[in-house]
């Protein structure tokens, strides 16, 4: 029957994560059999490839934490600012012209705007900062919260047109601004739907793979300084992918178990953005 | 206004400044992002046109940045993408009918809706420790064009199911409806009047989510694309390169020439990107022409 | 057009004149001259299309929001013009208050709802007095005295439209604009509402939007019959309604079309 057959076709979804989760946790377990899980969660040196090895992963979350703040730094303000824009002030033309534009940037390659980092922010932020390192945080950080600019944007966007205009007519009758019936009457409306979008630009930018790859580094080292090369959980399993890894070597099971890692946070966050989200359009119905 | 000033608005001016200030920074919030663009394509361009010569599409990579070409990952993307097309297309629209024209709202479609809106946002190296391990090692696929497509197809496949289910969603039900009051059965209502309504909307939605699929990395790398491959694939069990893959060596490399070679590569990738979003674009405005319900 | 005022006028609040609103190339209101008296409740009636909202809405400016519109003629609010170029509309629309015809309240609690308009428009005063008197002038506080940190969405419709009211009056409007108030309410709330108006009439000037002719008889004191954007007769309600002056005015408020 041909329902039956189209059933399989989204049964695939749900055997997809299936596959996921039974092909991390069979050789994350492997790895636990020889590495703690305590010492993996909570050692702060990662040196598994090296002698003496150390199997602690902070250094790489803090790594992708580096990251993920510095792009929020960036994408948040101007993601919300924009949103707003689009939502509250643009007229439909301008709309018209800045959506596509918006479109394109979210379009753009991961790689590319890793090339983008290195060749320009780089040398643009050592201007700025001479002590600033070939590979390093920052630039990472701040092509990432480009990329997921137009994520939040356009989620904010859509978030905030979803508050009827009755709501607006009301604020302005009372004899408010725009401005203050945008932020004070419509934002605060639309609040879980930008919160959703927050949510999800994030764990967008934790599984961020090359731009980090090629900008930030590949020095596991927990610090607090942008300026240093670091690594993060994404570029590592990268690294190691590029080099020669025998099956069944601890250098081979540290990828699972990081990828592990890597899916639960990232699985968390969008459990609970898109529990936001639906939450969101439900009250808006 | 000068009648009797109540006490209320006498903050008036301050409020104005306030807003005409915030206004302001809106905007440039969302200028920002046009001018950064603006830079990142400039930049590309600026490097990479002196790349782009005729040998450059029809040259193998090599160490020598001026011998380099892009020859064997312009046709491995090719290779690729065909593949994905070919598997995703099917699945995708398939599972988007069922859930959008047969699935009830029990709480397994809803499981199952959640599960794909968590898939669109898992890392798309996860897809990529999945394809090493279920098609390259388990179906013993080894490093080939179809393991990369078989892995390219679970990433997109969240993409265009949710993509083609809201184009099904979009037709009138009043269209099903007329079907059915006709004694036509489900199945053919679908294939004869909602799926051809839905087609342009579709189409769009596999074309950009192919685009995202040429654009991806990191799962190559994991399932052993080949940064070094001086050869075009002659069939599915090939090994391959693919041109993000090669852009991503080249700007790797220590040498500053390759960072040239680098941007050229990104111009055909953009290029290519360019093409297909066209297309989809165009095939949205024709259908909103002649559609009208 | 025709303009005849009421014959005993008291003060005057607002003049329309010769007040034109066009939507592109539609006319929604035609040359209307209209004195509106102070202290009485003022009924705008007609069928529908008329241009009765759009009128209402001239009168607080809320018609700069539509795209396309065009304004001309005058709106003398207490001798002064609302559409000259230096008048801020904002500080229009804080003094003229407006309810809509479905209740608007904000996703805010009740308290945040009456004390929004005041607190932005920088009021220094005790804002816990100032919406306790608001809710009791709009005869919803001993409903909500203790629900005061609820959400305003909480409320019924009757009790969400009064919430609307509360709101509109705590910036101490002299005048305030009602959108047919009661079209979305159930026969109970309305007649509560319309009781509300006959109390607010005292400290206010009120000029109602409504479809519902038997309402009009019943609240207003004065009654303007527009038809096709152009006001067709202006006069006390008992006239209007028992001797028109116009053959239109007696078909349509004696149900022969409209």
């Amino acid at each position: 029957m041909i329902q039956a057959v189209l059933f399989l076709c989204a049964l695939l979804s749900v055997v997809t994560t299936a596959g996921i989760i039974w092909v991390l946790a069979r050789e994350t377990l492997n790895f636990f059999r020889q590495v703690s899980a305590v010492s993996f969660l909570t050692g702060m040196r990662w040196t598994p490839l090296f002698q003496p090895s150390s199997f602690g992963v902070l250094p790489l979350v803090g790594g992708t934490l580096m990251i993920v703040v510095g792009a929020a730094l960036v994408a948040v303000p101007l993601g919300l600012g924009t949103g707003i824009f689009l939502s509250e002030y643009a007229s439909d033309r301008l709309r018209g012209i800045l959506k596509p534009v918006l479109e394109i940037l979210a379009g753009i390659p991961t790689v590319v705007y890793g090339y983008f980092a290195l060749t320009f922010v780089t040398p643009q932020l050592g201007r700025l900062f001479p002590s600033i390192q070939v590979f390093n945080a920052a630039s990472a950080s701040i092509v990432v919260g480009v990329m997921i600019l137009p994520m939040i944007a356009s989620l904010c966007d859509d978030a905030l047109r979803a508050v009827p205009q009755a709501l607006r007519h009301a604020g302005y009758a009372l004899g408010a601004t725009r401005f203050e019936v945008s932020t004070r009457v419509v934002l605060p409306g639309a609040f879980s739907g930008v919160l959703a979008s927050f949510v999800l630009a994030l764990s967008r930018a934790i599984g961020e793979t090359m731009a980090v790859t090629l900008a930030a580094g590949a020095t596991p080292r927990l610090t607090v300084n942008p300026l240093e090369s670091i690594q993060t959980m994404t570029a590592y399993i990268v690294q190691v992918s590029l080099g020669d890894t025998p099956a069944g070597s601890m250098a081979y099971l540290t990828v699972y178990a990081v990828g592990m890692l890597l899916f639960m946070i990232t699985l968390a966050m969008n459990l609970v953005g898109n529990r936001i989200l639906r939450h969101f359009q439900e009250v808006y119905e | 206004m000068t009648s009797a000033t109540a006490p209320l608005g006498r903050n008036l001016p301050i409020r104005r400044r306030l807003g005409g200030l915030f206004h302001a920074v809106f905007l440039i919030a969302t200028f920002t992002g046009v001018v950064l663009l603006a830079v990142l394509l400039a930049e590309v361009i600026q490097n990479g046109i002196p790349w782009l010569t005729g040998s450059f599409f029809t040259n193998f990579p090599s160490r020598f940045p001026d011998q380099a070409g892009i020859r064997a990952a312009l046709w491995g993307t090719i290779w690729l993408i065909g593949l994905t097309a070919l598997f995703s297309i099917p699945v995708g629209v398939g599972a988007a009918i069922y859930l959008e024209e047969y699935a009830g709202r029990s709480w397994f479609n809803t499981l199952i809706e959640i599960n794909i809106a968590n898939l669109a946002g898992t890392p798309s190296i996860v897809y990529g420790i999945l394809g090493l391990a279920i098609f390259v090692r388990w179906m013993a696929l080894g490093r080939s064009v179809l393991a990369g497509a078989l892995t390219m197809s679970l990433l997109i496949l969240p993409v265009t199911i949710i993509a083609s289910r809201e184009a099904l969603r979009a037709v009138p039900n009043s269209i099903r409806l007329a079907a059915f009051a006709l004694g036509a059965t489900k199945w053919q209502t679908i294939r004869a009047h909602v799926l051809p309504a839905a087609l342009p909307g579709i189409m769009t939605g596999i074309i950009l989510a192919l685009s995202r699929a040429i654009g991806e990395t990191a799962p190559l790398i994991m399932i052993g694309a080949l940064t070094f491959v001086a050869f075009t694939p002659a069939g599915p069990m090939d090994e391959f390169t693919a041109l993000p893959i090669q852009i991503f060596n080249w700007a790797s490399r220590p040498q500053r020439e390759f960072y040239g070679v680098a941007a050229a590569g990104i111009l055909v990738l953009l290029g290519v990107l360019l093409t297909m979003n066209a297309a989809a674009i165009w095939i949205r405005h024709r259908s909103q022409r002649s559609m009208r319900w | 057009m025709v303009g005849n005022g009421p014959p005993a006028a008291g003060e005057t609040i607002v003049s329309c004149r010769s007040l034109s609103v066009r939507y592109g190339s539609v006319a929604a209101v035609q040359e209307i001259s209209l004195d509106i008296p102070e202290h009485q409740i003022t009924a705008i009636i007609g069928p529908s299309g008329c241009g009765k909202s759009t009128l209402l809405r001239a009168c607080n400016r809320m018609n700069d929001f539509i795209q396309n519109v065009t304004t001309e003629g005058q709106v003398l609010y207490r001798g002064e013009d609302l559409y000259a170029s230096d008048i801020d509309p904002v500080e229009v629309r804080r003094r003229i208050g407006m309810v809509f015809q479905k209740p608007n309240p904000f996703p805010k609690s009740v308290f945040r709802n009456v004390a929004w308009g005041a607190s932005i428009n920088g009021f220094r005063g005790d804002i816990n007095e100032l919406v306790q008197r608001s809710l009791k002038k709009a005869a919803l506080w001993d409903e909500v005295k203790d629900k005061l940190d609820q959400s305003g969405l909480a409320l019924s419709g009757g009790q969400q439209q009064r919430l609307c009211i509360a709101r509109a009056i705590a910036l101490e409007p002299d005048l305030i604009l009602m959108d047919e108030p009661c079209s979305a309410l159930d026969p109970a709330s309305t007649a509560r509402i319309e009781d509300l108006l006959f109390e607010l009439k005292a400290r206010y000037t009120i000029v109602i939007v409504t479809h519902n002719m038997q309402q009009a008889a019943r609240v207003s004191d004065w009654t303007a019959f527009l038809s096709h954007g152009r006001l067709v007769e202006f006069g006390a309600t008992e006239a209007i309604f028992t001797r028109p002056d116009k053959r239109e005015t007696e078909d349509y408020v004696t149900g022969k079309f409209g």
